[in-house]
């Protein structure tokens, strides 16, 4: 009696579940409506604070007055990386737009996955491309002249310290300081509190996160990834030099933790006190500086140091491209032109605070009164960053292609993160810089030897 | 004549004995057969999603690659160690649960309810938790709790390791382990449970030790269920990704052999290449899984025997 | 009393490990119902106020995101696929057991292989073949792939399961005349009921917990619970609490499916599978 009724009961269930599960499947899967819609697009995006607000705003200030709905999904940096490639190398057209950066534009570009902007910008004139900084869209302009993206927020990379600090210590930080004396006030700062380390800098395996800050002082110490002619040049003595200093500072006067710290844990870092210096991305600053921060107020802000260059700081913008299998580019333009404009930055402003708009692109926001009344501290320093990168000219010798802090080029993703695992290594002291960069040599050679005979 | 008569019907009943078998069969035939007769074909194609002007034939070339390519083989070797350790102390630590939770003692279900938590919580989570909220050196648990008991005894300076960077692999054994024991547990358990306790008592009676119980009764008992323990977990666990993406995104040598297929395919888009290590690793695959199912067959042998 | 005071010692150290075992699930919890600043910081604060806040950005406070849509999307993957996996590997594992096919071990053997080899191998060719067909973040997709990823288990399981119904049962059936329909209600559901309860579980928990085919395959309509969780993560900013609590939400139904059909669990891993 008691197995039938069990077994009767399982029987139950299982019907239950089958019909619950193609029930569910047919919502799930119900490609023909919601996000299918004619009048709705797919926005591929990085999770980061900026495309949380836009995300927050989308229904009541683009869709309500566009009636197009945007549908985003959100991955964590490196993992949205993976997926827009995937995504964009096989046109499979699920997205409309996606955030890219200037690394992707210009070969994105050449491999005929965006679509070309020109025409949407002529038509509105509007967006007035011309307020957009001359460094941002030299970045987003590919090889052939037209317009490949529009950037959301961009930055550059500056040195931000505790003012209170070193006045306590009696130092003062120069306005354009160079490494040798970074290194030398990281050494005197360095346990000015408990806990409190020198400097922060990324340790973090990934080009995007050990590589951004070391190759800008790759560059500024006279190094650089490839010759003009594609030949490698990383364990150049230069190349070296940078590195096995950079491995030296973070190791004497670094935050705990650095073989794994990236952005996110230099900004805890340095929110909570433990360290006096953080050399990074100039975005950094709104965040330091907002109002629940336990530090604000307490901030210096000094230009990139520099060694044998006049300045050394990135440039980086997230930007909208536009796939090019996309068959709605005229409604992925409405939302592109609505969320890099002047009109949403002001609406973030008056909205969220002006200390969270999606700056760092257009000459506009450094001329708005309300802006710089937050942003004081930081906004000119930040402007005079941006203008002076140049992206086609960083280092001491002409390269071979665009970029300061990568080399534009598809297989530098992962020539520079399987080599920034090694410099990671020598950070945590079980592997040494000699090591790693003349593994990582072999490697860029194979991928210079691509290059040579092509361009 | 009459075999012919008879042959008919006979093969008529071989035919719907197969037939319930054939849905399943051809099932797995097409959905995980066919992709790998794709990927052999690629193999030997260049294909650089990144680079779509240069496709061709490639011949040998992708191969020649593939087996000279240090990441690769140091893939391999990671592969190994990270299936062999975590297996290995996943099932040593689940036979002493298992021992303890064969005896009587008050809680007992809530204990095994406690221990099998592990198991439930879903991977990508587990991983998750401990790379952010144990391992973190800044606030992380575990560095907490060293703060916590340094300051208990008003020590101003408490070691706060950096346990991902410092230790890589173990740092994710130990997450795999975790979620691994509970498992490895449960199968000892039942086979504790199912032991014949009327030769125990009588080996007992006759005076032997709680030691010689275990090493000639119990153990040979539970040969079995360690061996499927070890099959089991050695089949997910060879083919782990979410612990090696989360944990420390392969990097300080702990990029296992799918962290790196799947970083060729989604990073470097060399598809053909990518495929070739495929190729190469489903060979190895096949090598050892022969092996492996030795193991199997002495499982289904017993099986004929009792 | 004296049986209790005798094994206490052990019943001690089981606690212990219990605790151990258990603990960084409890954080998980605990940490999901601070505020993010409680979350993060050295050493942990404990006592810290608790808050829903957590889980109101699961739930979508901040981004107006709701959680539900990929929820579904697991719901139905696991269902789908093992609704389907058990319509598939209960009449192999009968022909396999019951009525055993000439080789069935080999066949066996064929079966449990596929799952030696290494998924990520075949993956290109999988997100080609969805991309040329229009399957791409389609949830049916994933459904056949989990389907072929639990199916050589579930066989393996089922037809241990079978193999226990008793020869002699089946022999009377048969002399009794008893049709196909009958022997099956009468002589093996009895026995197969709590070996398809234990293989679908199995199969549930390993679909609901998969996340290498969905990130690649499924996109803005059939991402799974595990791709939504990875998107609490972000480069900038604190976040412990946000995925502590989308983790226990997502941890959730394969927590309370494990914990109330714990015997089944160690009954298809073991009992069945050995003997």
């Amino acid at each position: 009696m008691a197995t039938s009724a069990s077994h009767r009961a399982l029987g139950a269930a299982l019907a239950v579940t089958v019909v619950a599960a193609t029930a569910t499947a047919c919502a799930g899967a119900g490609g023909g409506i919601g996000p299918g819609d004619s009048s709705s697009i797919n926005v591929l995006m990085v999770n980061n604070p900026q495309m949380l607000d836009i995300q927050k705003l989308t229904a009541e200030q683009f869709t309500q007055r566009t009636g197009i709905k945007v549908n985003y999904t959100v991955l964590p940096e490196n993992d949205v990386r993976d997926k827009i490639s995937q995504e964009f190398s096989s046109q499979a057209g699920q997205y409309d737009v996606a955030t890219i950066s200037n690394y992707e534009v210009p070969f994105y570009a050449k491999n005929e996955w965006l679509a070309p902007l020109d025409s949407h910008i002529a038509a509105d004139p509007g967006f007035d491309q011309e307020d957009v900084l001359p460094s941002m869209r030299q970045s987003l302009t590919a090889d052939d002249g037209h317009v490949y993206a529009e950037p959301f927020y961009g930055e550059s990379s500056f040195l931000m310290y505790r003012k209170d600090v070193f006045q306590a210590k009696g130092l003062t930080m120069p306005e354009n300081p160079t490494w040798q004396q970074v290194a030398d006030l990281a050494a005197k700062v360095d346990g000015a509190q408990p806990g409190m380390r020198g400097i922060c800098l990324r340790g973090q395996p990934g080009w995007g996160q050990l590589f951004a800050p070391l190759t800008t002082v790759v560059n500024t110490f006279g190094g650089t990834w490839f010759s003009k002619d594609w030949q490698a040049q990383v364990n150049s003595p230069e190349f070296k030099r940078a590195t096995q200093f950079y491995v030296d500072l973070v190791r004497a006067h670094g935050e705990a933790g650095a073989p794994q710290a990236g952005f996110a844990e230099c900004l805890n870092n340095m929110t909570q006190g433990k360290a006096a210096m953080w050399y990074d991305a100039t975005s950094a600053a709104g965040l330091l500086e907002a109002p629940d921060s336990p530090v604000a107020g307490k901030l210096g802000f000094a230009q990139a140091p520099v060694d044998r260059t006049k300045s050394s700081g990135w440039l980086y913008t997230w930007a909208w491209g536009m796939q090019k299998a996309s068959t709605k580019q005229d409604l992925a333009w409405k939302f592109i032109s609505w969320a890099s404009s002047k009109d949403y930055e002001n609406l973030v402003g008056s909205k969220l605070g002006w200390s969270r708009i999606p700056d760092g692109k257009r000459s506009s926001t450094y001329r708005n009164p309300d802006y710089l009344k937050v942003t004081n501290a930081f906004a000119p320093q930040t402007e005079r960053a941006l203008t002076s990168a140049d992206p086609r000219n960083p280092g001491v010798q002409p390269r071979p292609t665009v970029g300061i802090q990568f080399v534009d080029i598809p297989e530098f993703t992962e020539l520079a993160t399987r080599i920034s695992q090694d410099v990671s290594a020598a950070i945590a002291g079980s592997s040494t810089v000699d090591e790693a960069l003349d593994s990582g040599q072999e490697r860029a050679a194979r991928v210079a030897a691509k290059h040579k005979g092509g361009q | 004549m009459t075999t012919q008569a008879l042959a008919a019907p006979r093969r008529m009943a071989d035919w719907a004995r197969r037939a319930p078998l054939l849905p399943a069969l051809l099932f797995m035939i097409v959905v995980t057969q066919l992709p790998f007769v794709a990927t052999l074909v690629i193999s030997f194609l260049q294909w650089n999603a990144l680079d779509p002007k240069s496709r061709g034939f490639a011949g040998l070339d992708n191969y020649a690659t593939v087996i000279v390519d240090p990441d690769l083989r140091s893939s391999v070797l990671s592969t190994i160690v990270l299936t062999v350790s975590v297996v290995l102390v996943s099932l040593v630590l689940g036979l002493g649960l298992a021992l303890l939770l064969d005896k009587k003692f008050r809680g007992r279900g809530a204990v095994r309810t406690m221990l099998i938590a592990p198991f439930l919580v879903v991977p990508v989570a587990a991983a998750l938790l401990w790379k952010h909220v144990l391992f973190n050196p800044e606030y992380g648990l575990f560095n907490g709790v060293l703060t916590w008991i340094w300051g208990l005894f008003g020590g101003a300076t408490p070691p706060q390791p950096d346990w991902i960077s410092s230790m890589p692999k173990i740092a994710i054994e130990a997450s795999l382990v975790w979620q691994w024991t509970p498992f490895m547990m449960l199968i000892l358990l039942a086979g504790l449970q199912s032991r014949p306790m009327d030769a125990i008592e009588a080996a007992k009676m006759d005076g032997a030790t709680g030691w010689q119980v275990f090493r000639y009764l119990t153990l040979p008992h539970l040969r079995q269920y360690l061996e499927l323990g070890g099959l089991l977990g050695s089949i997910y666990i060879v083919q782990n990704f979410d612990a090696v993406f989360t944990i420390t995104s392969g990097g300080l040598g702990t990029a296992n052999l799918p962290y790196t297929i799947y970083q060729t395919f989604f990073q470097a888009h060399d598809y053909g290449q990518a495929s070739a290590a495929g190729v190469v690793v489903v060979i190895a695959s096949i090598i050892i899984a022969t092996f492996a199912l030795r193991v199997v067959s002495s499982l289904l042998r017993n099986e004929v025997q009792s | 009393m004296t049986t209790k005071q005798a094994w206490r010692p052990w019943g001690v150290l089981a606690w212990f490990a219990g605790i151990l075992f258990v603990l960084p699930v409890l954080w998980m919890v605990l940490t999901s119902l601070h505020s993010e600043s409680d979350a993060a910081t050295n050493p942990p604060s404990i006592a810290a106020k608790l808050t829903f806040q957590g889980y109101a950005e699961f739930f979508g406070a901040t981004t107006g995101v709701s959680p539900w849509p990929p929820l579904l999307n697991s719901a139905s993957a696991s269902i789908g696929s093992t609704v389907l996996v058990l319509l598939l590997s209960v009449p192999a594992a009968y022909a396999l057991s019951i009525k055993p096919v000439r080789k069935w071990s080999d066949v066996l053997f064929f079966f449990l292989s596929t799952k030696m080899l290494p998924v990520v191998a075949g993956i290109l060719p999988i997100y080609l073949v969805a991309q040329y067909t229009g399957m791409l973040d389609n949830i049916w997709f994933l459904i056949l792939l989990y389907t072929s990823m639990n199916l050589p288990i579930a066989v393996w399981l089922m037809r241990s399961f079978l193999a226990e119904v008793p020869k002699e049962m089946l022999e009377a059936a048969a002399i009794d005349g008893a049709s196909l329909v009958t022997t099956l209600r009468k002589v093996v559901a009895p026995v197969a009921m709590p070996g398809i309860a234990a293989t679908s579980l199995i199969c549930f928990i390993f679909s609901w917990n998969e996340l290498l085919f969905a990130r690649v395959l499924t996109g803005v309509v059939a991402g799974t619970a595990p791709v939504f969780l990875t998107s609490f993560v972000t480069s900038q900013g604190l976040f412990l609490a946000k995925v502590c609590a989308a983790a226990t939400v997502i941890s959730l139904p394969v927590l309370v499916a494990g914990f109330t059909a714990q015997d089944k669990l160690v009954q298809g891993l073991s009992l069945g599978a050995v003997k």
